[in-house]
């Protein structure tokens, strides 16, 4: 007799035992992931990752899941406007209920979705966007962003300027909304005091046919150094702008169009050298880590995952990397609630991915909301990113 | 050219119980879903507005994203700069997107049809550009946008989105009403005969510059609303969210709904809000299928072919071949 | 001075690619009464499939005139089969099923040939036996080529049998019949050589802007823009008001403009385009070269 009651008892306290908190959009044989991307719209060059996220997770579920658990990881188009993205998670959360959200693209996007997901308490990981909000446990203990920050990288650029140039005048070609501004402002932060070696700044729009136009101005400002804030398309235009202009200035790149078969090779080989940017991520296209142990599973998971896909896309190298980090993190977290998750994601230590430079690792802490800090700066020597100087840590 | 029906008491019936049908939907459905009916509305109040000038006074606009965007802003700024509650910043914003609207008017007296499309559609594809202007951040939060709270439920026991969803439900039924009301005054015989025959209207008296800018501004003040409701839905506006493309949904919504009727403005909303979330899962069951928003055209193509005076105009005329059939 | 040049030059040779569509805009609206929105995105396939047949390894002149005359083919099948059911619908419903045609363009484009931006060879070789340091050949080679085209166009209409059938088709169908037109034809010709110019434009203005589906998006405005301020019952009108606009917009960021407004107009240019826009027609209601129609009671 006693022994039922003991039994019930301990039944009772193992029911009760606060140890795991309850699991959303996950059971004994699945996980729910959300994810939105532009998969139409403006934007829609960066579905790419959308896809290799999925095309990822597929191959995880053919070896069997994570931890016994198949990956179903739901992608919806929110067309890079912010009220779909509201409406499209809001679906995620509600209506499939996901266990969290990884990697919804887009600075705005996740701007209208911020406050949602940190009241309903969903954690919103490694978004796909280098704004500098992404990073505060304090006021928005859910949110974590992925990638350097856009301001971080334009302090560096100012940073660079001022060292490697005599008497630098500047010109800041930038994109009229968040990301644009994001690097502007962190740019002019780096110059600390001398923001008045900026000579002439201009905006364009992303509806703007071509920034020809504003090149021209700029180079006639008398500017020697050139700040490059344009996502690929206008990147690629502007350099050739240049080049055919014949104006040489100091050209600081942006890290988000720096892809070699994207952006380079279409604005000419030729005329992108010299142009400088700072790197995170190994270029697909570089010889130089032919026989790295990273690019070889990269190179491997594309040609056997993906194999239509234009192999000199950065895009997949970046969005390789996130899947893979999630990957791990799942498979090295204990408890996958939402707190668990959220705690898991807040304690990666000193983690390497496959296509990130040596030397960068993944590094997060309960106060410390941005994975990737660090960023090296490379040179283009018209086949190549030449990386010199060291790699620089905005975190020490 | 269709007129807006006496009340019959086949049609008085039919509101109610659409009326019906809408206040027991949120009991029924789950907040996200009410949610999406509130979006519906919302856009359902700003293709009521397009209806008004362009079904009934003949006025082309494909930039009513434009005074959706005052609308919303406008409510927004009001919240967060002003500590208007969201029912007075509502009134706001309807005020403001009027007189937006009637000034537009003017400039717009003198454009027909098709060059009036096209201007319209330059204030359409301006407006986000304007709102990003560095001179107005203050005000408009740049690109950065505004966060909206929802407004607190109305009555303790409902959720925000059930609350909100009553506002947006009697808000679209109210101007459903007024908008009746107008269409058969004089002042909604003016408009018609301007859209039927702009010089004979002049020749009878009408005062077309008066009425050609005042159904302007009644069309722009519910786009306005529109927006507004939208935000409260959202919690969020920025520069972007207000492009072409909304235009587009507003036109395309009034065309597929019945773009000479008033109730063909709900069935423009349900369309817009739920046609391409429809299109999205037709296509994650089955991804040999084309991209969600190209099996959206094609849909919308076949629709246009087979439903060509939209829902509500279909309807009307069924319910005109059966009568006619009854009465022989 | 030289950037005021360099400015007004670069201003024509993009103004040339609005001429294009908006010629193109002006070549369907004058023979049909349509309004095409979809102008743009069409253009913009039929430049992905120049690009395919670039891929096959044609040479780019041969890709061109394939591809032209395959654009051609598909308006004239397009008006046949997609547009004809609504050849006699209220105007608005022909304005969602362009719209709807845009979106299927635009997306299908996408699904096909994915989003990145590719690279396109201009038409023009890079060496024409003199310099210039103030325009690029393909530049040069775009505003020669449009205006070829324009004076084609002038002496279709004004010189041969079809161009005349056409014209009497859109300005009176019902006499046109009964003089033995077929008013239906003379329809898909026209969207016909809308498209295939829809195509010379998409292809001059890819290895300027790099190929990709949302390509022809930003041109649209000011490609509609240069055809209403021209007037669209002139294609010559269309032409020049496509020219008037590119060069405009490129004008509005000089630092003479900014100094004289007190602030930078680059950040409003569209709001400039539009005030432009509502300007004129305030005026010139018909645009610049538009005849004004006097309408009957």
């Amino acid at each position: 007799m006693r022994l039922r009651y003991v039994t019930a008892a301990l039944a009772a306290g193992l029911l009760t035992a606060p140890a795991q908190a309850q699991m959303v959009g996950v059971t004994d044989t699945a996980i729910k992931i959300g994810h939105t991307n532009p998969y139409s719209g403006p934007a829609s060059a960066y579905g790419v990752i959308g896809k290799l996220h999925q095309a990822y997770y597929a191959m995880v579920n053919r070896n069997g899941g994570i931890k016994g658990r198949q990956v179903e990881l739901i992608s919806l188009d929110d067309g890079y406007s912010p009220p779909r993205t509201v409406e499209q998670v809001r679906k995620l959360v509600e209506q499939e209920e996901v266990a969290f959200l990884f990697q919804p693209l887009g600075t705005p996007t996740n701007s209208a979705i911020h406050r949602y997901v940190n009241s309903k308490k969903v954690p919103h990981l490694f978004l796909s966007t280098g704004a500098s909000k992404w990073g505060q446990p304090e006021k928005f203990p859910w949110t974590m962003g992925f990638q350097p920050t856009y301001d971080v990288e334009g302090e560096i650029y100012a940073k660079f300027a001022l060292e490697s140039v005599e008497d630098p005048k500047i010109a800041i070609l930038f994109q009229n909304d968040d990301y644009g501004k994001d690097y502007r402002d962190g740019f002019l932060r780096g110059l600390g005091d001398k923001q008045d070696l900026v000579v002439k700044m201009l905006p364009y729009e992303v509806t703007d046919p071509t920034v020809d136009a504003q090149v021209l101005e700029l180079a006639a400002s008398g500017a020697n150094v050139f700040f490059n804030i344009t996502i690929p398309k206008f990147a690629a235009q502007a350099i050739k702008k240049t080049c055919e202009i014949g104006w040489e200035p100091l050209h600081l790149l942006n890290n988000v169009s720096s892809s070699v078969s994207s952006v380079l090779k279409p604005a000419g080989l030729e005329c992108s050298k010299g142009v400088i940017t700072a790197q995170y991520v190994k270029d697909p296209t570089d010889p130089q880590w032919q026989d790295h142990e990273g690019y070889q599973e990269w190179l491997s998971f594309m040609k056997a995952e993906m194999p239509e896909a234009d192999l000199g896309d950065a895009n997949y190298a970046f969005a390789y990397n996130v899947s893979v980090l999630l990957h791990r993190m799942l498979e090295q977290c204990e408890d996958w609630s939402r707190p668990g998750i959220m705690a898991c994601a807040a304690n990666l230590q000193d983690i390497e991915l496959p296509m990130l430079l040596p030397g960068i690792l993944v590094n997060t802490s309960p106060t410390d909301f941005y994975p990737i800090q660090a960023e090296q700066l490379s040179r283009f020597d018209g086949e190549k990113w030449e990386l010199f100087g060291d790699v620089i840590d905005a975190s020490k | 050219m269709a007129r807006p029906n006496r009340i019959t008491p086949g049609l008085l019936i039919g509101f109610l119980i659409a009326l019906a049908v809408s206040i027991a939907i949120p009991y029924v459905v789950s907040d996200f879903v009410t949610y999406q009916f509130t979006l519906a509305m919302a856009y359902a109040v700003a293709m009521l507005g397009l209806n008004v000038l362009t079904g009934y006074n003949g006025q082309f606009s494909i930039g009513h994203s434009a005074f959706f965007a005052v609308g919303a802003y406008m409510a927004a700024i009001m919240i967060e700069h002003f500590g208007l509650s969201a029912y007075s910043a509502l009134a706001v914003a309807a005020v403001v997107s009027f007189f937006a609207g009637f000034l537009f008017g003017f400039p717009a007296l003198r454009l027909e049809g098709l060059y009036l499309a096209l201007a319209t559609f330059a204030l359409a594809v301006a407006t986000p550009q304007l709102l990003k202007f560095d001179a107005f951040e203050h005000w408009t939060g740049g690109v950065q946008g505004i966060f909206v709270p929802k407004p607190e439920p109305m009555i303790a026991g409902w959720s925000a989105d059930h609350s909100l969803y009553y506002f947006a439900l009697a808000v679209l039924a109210g101007l459903m009403v007024i908008t009746w009301c107008i269409l058969h005054s004089r002042s909604g015989r003016a408009m018609m005969a301007i859209r039927d025959n702009p010089i004979a209207a002049k020749t009878m008296g009408v005062n077309l510059p008066l009425v050609k800018t005042t159904t302007f501004g009644i069309s722009a003040m519910f786009a306005g609303i529109g927006g507004a409701l939208f935000t409260y839905a959202s919690e969020f506006v920025s520069p972007d969210a207000f492009n072409f493309f909304i235009a587009v949904y507003i036109l395309v919504g009034s065309v597929v709904g019945g773009i000479v009727s008033i109730p063909g403005a709900i069935f423009g909303g349900l369309f817009i809000v739920f046609a391409p979330n429809y299109a999205q899962d037709l296509r994650l069951a089955y991804p040999i299928l084309p991209p969600p928003w190209a099996i959206f055209g094609i849909f919308l193509i076949l629709l246009i072919y087979f439903v060509p005076f939209g829902v509500w105009g279909s309807i009307e005329r069924i319910y005109a071949w059966t009568k006619r059939k009854k009465d022989r | 001075m030289d950037l005021f040049l360099q400015l007004t030059l670069a201003g024509l040779a993009i103004g040339s690619i609005y001429s294009c569509v908006a010629l193109a805009v002006v070549m369907i609206y004058q023979a049909t009464d349509h309004f095409n929105f979809a102008q743009g995105e069409m253009a913009m396939f039929s430049t992905f499939i120049a690009w395919t047949f670039l891929g096959l390894g044609l040479p780019v002149w041969v890709a061109f005139i394939l591809a032209v005359a395959a654009s051609f083919v598909a308006g004239v099948i397009i008006e046949r089969v997609v547009v004809r059911p609504v050849e006699n619908a209220p105007v608005l419903n022909q304005i969602i099923v362009f719209i709807g045609l845009l979106v299927i363009f635009n997306n299908v484009a996408g699904w096909i040939w994915e989003f990145t931006i590719k690279p396109f060879p201009s038409l023009f070789p890079e060496d024409l036996g003199f310099k210039s340091d103030l325009i690029g050949p393909h530049h040069m080679g775009v505003i020669a080529l449009t205006l070829a085209v324009l004076l084609l166009i002038f002496l279709f209409f004004k010189f041969t049998r079809v161009g005349l059938a056409m014209r009497a088709a859109a300005a009176n169908p019902d006499s046109a019949r009964l003089v033995g037109i077929s008013v239906g034809w003379m329809l898909a010709l026209g969207w016909g050589l809308a498209a295939a110019i829809g195509a010379v434009g998409g292809i001059l203005v890819a290895p300027i802007v790099y190929l990709e589906p949302n390509m022809m998006s930003g041109v649209l405005l000011y490609g509609f823009a240069g055809a209403l301020l021209g007037g669209v019952s002139s294609p010559v009108g269309a032409v020049i008001g496509g020219m008037m606009v590119g060069v405009l917009e490129n004008w509005v960021g000089h630092p003479a403009v900014s100094g004289v407004v007190g602030f930078n107009l680059n950040e409003l240019k569209l709001t400039f385009a539009l005030v432009l826009i509502i300007g004129v027609l305030m005026f010139k209601p018909n645009g610049l070269f538009g005849l004004t129609v006097v309408k009957r009671v």
